[in-house]
């Protein structure tokens, strides 16, 4: 074999290689696109399914059907995310400048560990600890604070099995994401900023909030996003601890509650026979486009941020 | 944690090891006689006779070492689904096919002209549980159930409940019920069962899923586990599921005639007893009414039928001859006697056995 | 305004200051001493659900966790005894056909990105890769639901559907992980190949992967990590099963999380057994998560140590 011949060889493959490698990452485009055309291809024919004929609906439109899930979905996430934040927040703070140096990050695998834990295995702990352990709280909650509309209604869940607690769960799967996103970026604050806020007298705490907290705003913002994102299709947790009964309200004490959509896919789904599955997956569908348009408005803000700020 | 962590991965690589050996401890052959059938039979339908079914699947299979026999507690719906299109070749549900069903589908699986065969095989009482502290029965009727599952009755201490239950002391509590988020068959047995003994104080429809407009004022809980979790959890709480589930729970005595009738195994294959075959169906499909509105002494109407569902005449005989085979074994003395031990049903009677055994023989 | 007068507000307001500063300083003081316990709470709180869990899996996990459990199926088992045998390796198998699946994928996604991609459509699988992270699990499986049903009718079960499913989710974990061990290894290393001749292709397989190996390695551990414990996608796909089955292409096969879903939702009579079963499986997943976590960590940090040796 001539040298030649042999450059032209390696020449070949190198263009082969080249074009593997990028038939691979357009696979990613095209997985993506297939996602979203299946669930249409499966899911319209639910939007449009016939009252009357499809038994899941009993006798409501799809969207009559579908409204209190969106609404549980959202409502179920928002709470999860109110928890969550701010502890998540506490934790980041507490390993990046509080804890010892030394155990900071074993601290921070302790909390990546939560993240390991199988949603189903929430679920077993959601329904048979938690449930009946805030039960007596919630108890209180409705006797005392009745008055406020979060926790009013008919009567307190006598097991515990209500959103709150469903939120809480979430909030619990939530918090490793959060703390994890947040930590790298208070890490990344430009040691010349603390020091300058420390330099001039400040307590940690207003070191914190003049050169942290600043710096690190909206990559808090999409890390709150990408939680939310996970909280919304969060499923077997959900179907697991909540009772959820289809109902539009916000409080949060009582049996009565609104399921959200993976849940109720979920719950449903072994059930579901023909046309019901449509409707079923047009919930999804649904589900996916909230969801992708909650992660990517949280990537496009973590990109925009990386692209700006740069740490200078 | 460190035995804990030593064990565990000891206990992968046994793991690992049995993978490589290739099967599980309970699933080697232990008899090498030549066996009569083989094959496999799939099966889809109701959970509520999963449990049942997992006991038969048992028995039969260790009579027939090379059959396999899969059933999937999908639900009812599913299952005559599934049956219909062919995809399995025995169903499990809750109800019986509509006659109007039967005329609109095409059985794939069944011969052009073969009618359906319908068995009676799994009737297990449905019981009201609830939990009150030191309270273990309480007697009520049809029309207070009724009340109660609508929110009409609120309290324990209602003259309505507190009227029949004298000497018992009901405490000043709020009632909450519990009911199947899901769509089942439990469900729709327990509404039948309202509706019909209490027609003036139930006015919703008869259907798989808990009336919307009633929704609000229960609690929603998923499977019977849910249930059973739910009530046990809340104090005041009261819901009905398979019988065999009610476990510690406190469960009510329905008033029949004028006597009030606990759950039981006997009572409910006495309502059974005393209804009849639905009209207008083909000599193999055995639907029965329910007599839920029964006065006769010692039955308990609140039941739930779930029937096996096959075709008279397979388009591929070996599967009719498997299918003939297994439900012969559901409906022999021993296959029954297994669900009421592992599932809480009631056995059927000799005399249904007899009506069953002949429709069975019409199975090819 | 003039000069001075400008001196002078702000000798004033400088005053103003400190007179503040001075009569706020303990109030700052305790400020700082309360959101150092707020914080230092923020951890506790987030540690007593782990806590909690693990003290309650473990402790209810146990009483099934013998040689039984992980010798049987549940074939042919009613109330007592039994095990997971199937289930175990249901999600071995469903998890391997995965990792099979997203590997190949996503490492060469990765390799596009670092070593060729440039302009917009690198661009735009690197926005949708990170976007694919946030997929929800539910709905991976009705893809892999919608995707199968349309060719083989919406009966079909089977182990490969669940490992689609666990695929789409798996690859932008992959992604992540490789783009970012391929992008640590130094330029000099591939310019020094590229000096003495080698192809690109060549330089990639054999000089950039190798030294990217561990880390990769590291991130597909992980990404199996997070996958093994999902139970949504595979309820809708690989169904649920009790006896063993090695086809990954027919029929039901069990999973793990879905042996716990189901030993939990479907209980017999006396449903104790169950529901000790539910348990014992919830801690061989736990474990055998945290095993892949502790592996993913050995190798890496056998790597860190390996190179800082060198």
């Amino acid at each position: 074999m001539n040298k030649d011949q042999k450059q032209q060889d390696f020449r070949r493959s190198d263009r082969i290689f080249a074009r593997l490698a990028k038939v691979a990452g357009s696979l990613i485009l095209v997985a993506l696109a297939a996602v979203a055309l299946f669930l249409i291809f499966e899911g319209v024919p639910g939007m449009l399914a016939d009252p009357d004929t499809t038994s899941i609906f009993r006798g409501k439109s799809f969207w009559e059907y579908a409204w209190p899930l969106v609404f549980g979905t959202m409502w179920a996430a928002f709470l999860a995310l109110l928890f969550a934040v701010p502890v998540s927040l506490g934790i980041a703070l507490f390993i990046t400048h509080y804890a010892p140096r030394k155990i900071a990050n074993g601290l921070g695998y302790v909390i990546d560990l939560l993240a390991a834990v199988p949603s189903v295995v929430f679920g077993l702990w959601g329904i048979l600890v938690l449930a009946p352990a805030v039960q007596p709280f919630y108890a209180w909650l409705f006797d005392n604070l009745h008055w406020i509309p979060f926790f009013a209604g008919e009567r307190v869940s006598g097991t515990g099995r209500t959103i709150l607690t469903a939120a809480l769960v979430l909030a619990v799967m939530i918090l490793p994401i959060i703390t994890a996103i947040t930590r790298e970026i208070f890490l990344q604050t430009p040691r010349l900023h603390e020091e300058a806020a420390v330099a001039l007298g400040a307590t940690r705490w207003e070191m914190i909030r003049m050169a942290v907290l600043p710096f690190g705003r909206s990559g808090i913002i999409s890390a709150a996003m990408l939680g939310l994102g996970r909280a919304l299709g969060e499923t077997m947790a959900v179907a697991m601890v909540l009772s959820a009964t289809g109902a539009v309200t916000i409080n949060l004490l009582t049996s009565n509650n609104p399921s959200t959509i993976a849940a109720n896919i979920a719950l449903q789904f072994p059930e579901a026979y023909g046309m019901n599955v449509n409707v079923l997956i047009a919930t999804g569908l649904i589900l996916f486009i909230v969801t992708f348009l909650v992660n990517a408005a949280a990537r496009w803000i973590v990109n925009r941020r990386a692209e700006f700020s740069g740490a200078n | 944690m460190k035995t804990i962590r030593l064990g565990s991965i000891a206990a992968v690589t046994a793991v690992s090891a049995l993978l490589l050996a290739g099967c599980a401890a309970n699933e080697e052959p232990t008899d090498p006689e030549v066996p009569s059938l083989s094959g496999t039979l799939n099966g889809s339908g109701a959970s509520s006779q999963g449990k049942a079914q997992d006991a038969w699947r048992a028995g039969f299979q260790t009579a027939n070492q090379a059959v396999t026999v899969n059933y999937d507690g999908g639900g009812s719906g599913a299952g005559r689904d599934a049956f219909a299109a062919g995809s399995v070749d025995f169903a499990g549900s809750d109800r019986a096919f509509k006659t109007s069903e039967i005329q609109d589908k095409t059985f794939v699986g069944c011969a052009a002209d073969s009618g359906l065969v319908e068995l009676p095989l799994y009737i297990s009482p449905i019981a009201i549980a609830f939990k009150l502290e030191g309270i273990n029965s309480i007697n009520l009727d049809a029309e207070t159930l009724a009340k109660i599952f609508s929110g009409q009755v609120t309290k324990w201490n209602d003259p309505a409940i507190a009227s029949q239950n004298a000497g018992v002391t009901l405490p000043d509590l709020a009632i909450t019920y519990v009911f199947r988020g899901e769509n089942s068959g439990t469900t729709e047995n327990f509404v039948d069962y309202l509706k019909k003994a209490a027609p003036n104080a139930w006015t919703w429809d008869v259907s798989g899923d808990w009336p919307e407009e009633l929704k609000s004022q229960g609690e929603a809980a998923s499977e019977t586990s849910g249930v059973v979790t739910a009530i046990s959890g809340g104090e005041g709480y009261i819901g009905y599921l398979d019988a065999s589930r009610a476990g510690d729970l406190g469960t009510v005595a329905l008033k029949v005639g004028d006597s009030y009738t606990p759950f039981s195994p006997a009572a409910a294959a006495a309502v059974v007893d005393d209804s009849s075959l639905e009209s207008g169906r083909t000599s193999g499909d055995l639907a029965f009414t329910i007599n839920r509105s029964t006065t006769k002494a010692g039955a308990y109407p609140l039941i739930l039928i779930s029937y096996l569902v096959g075709c008279e005449t397979y388009v591929d005989p070996a599967k009719g001859e498997l299918v003939k085979a297994y439900f012969s074994h559901m409906a022999s003395e021993a296959g029954q006697q297994a669900a009421a031990d592992n599932a809480g049903s009631a056995p059927i009677s000799s005399s249904l056995r007899a009506q069953v055994e002949a429709t069975i023989a019409l199975i090819k | 305004m003039t000069d001075t007068a400008v001196k002078d507000t702000a000798k004033s307001e400088l005053l103003d200051i400190r007179k503040r500063t001075q009569s706020s300083a303990v109030w700052r003081k305790v400020k700082d001493r309360m959101v150092t316990i707020l914080v230092s709470l923020a951890f506790v709180v987030a540690i007593i659900p782990l806590i909690s869990l693990t003290i309650t899996v473990v402790a209810n996990g146990m009483e099934r966790f013998d040689a039984e459990f992980f010798t049987s199926s549940m074939r042919n088992v009613v109330g007592e005894g039994g095990g997971a045998l199937h289930a175990i390796i249901g999600t071995l198998q469903i998890t391997l056909a995965a990792t099979v699946i997203s590997v190949p994928i996503g490492v060469m996604t990765a390799i596009y990105l670092v070593e060729y991609g440039r302009g917009r459509l690198a661009k735009a699988i690197t926005f949708l890769v990170d976007v694919m992270t946030g997929i929800p699990s539910i709905v991976a499986g009705l893809f892999a639901f919608a995707l199968f049903a349309m060719i083989f009718g919406p009966s079909v079960r089977m182990g490969f559907m669940g490992a689609v499913a666990l695929s789409l989710l798996m690859i932008p974990v992959v992604v992540r992980s490789s783009e970012e061990m391929l992008r640590l290894v130094p330029n000099e290393l591939r310019e020094a190949s590229f000096a003495l001749g080698v192809p690109k292709w060549l330089t990639v397989l054999r000089v950039v992967l190798p030294t990217s190996l561990a880390g990769i390695v590291t991130g597909v551990m992980l990404a199996i990590a997070r996958v093994i414990g999902e139970t949504a996608p595979l309820l809708v796909t690989a169904g649920f099963a009790d006896s063993m089955n090695y086809n990954l292409f027919s029929e039901r096969m069990n999973t793990l999380p879905l042996f716990v879903y189901r030993s939990y939702v479907s209980q017999g009579t006396p449903p104790e057994p169950d529901i000790s079963r539910a348990w014992a499986g919830a801690l061989t997943l736990i474990i055998i998560v945290m095993l892949l976590n502790l592996i993913a960590r050995l190798v890496a940090r056998f790597f860190s140590t390996n190179k800082s040796s060198r």
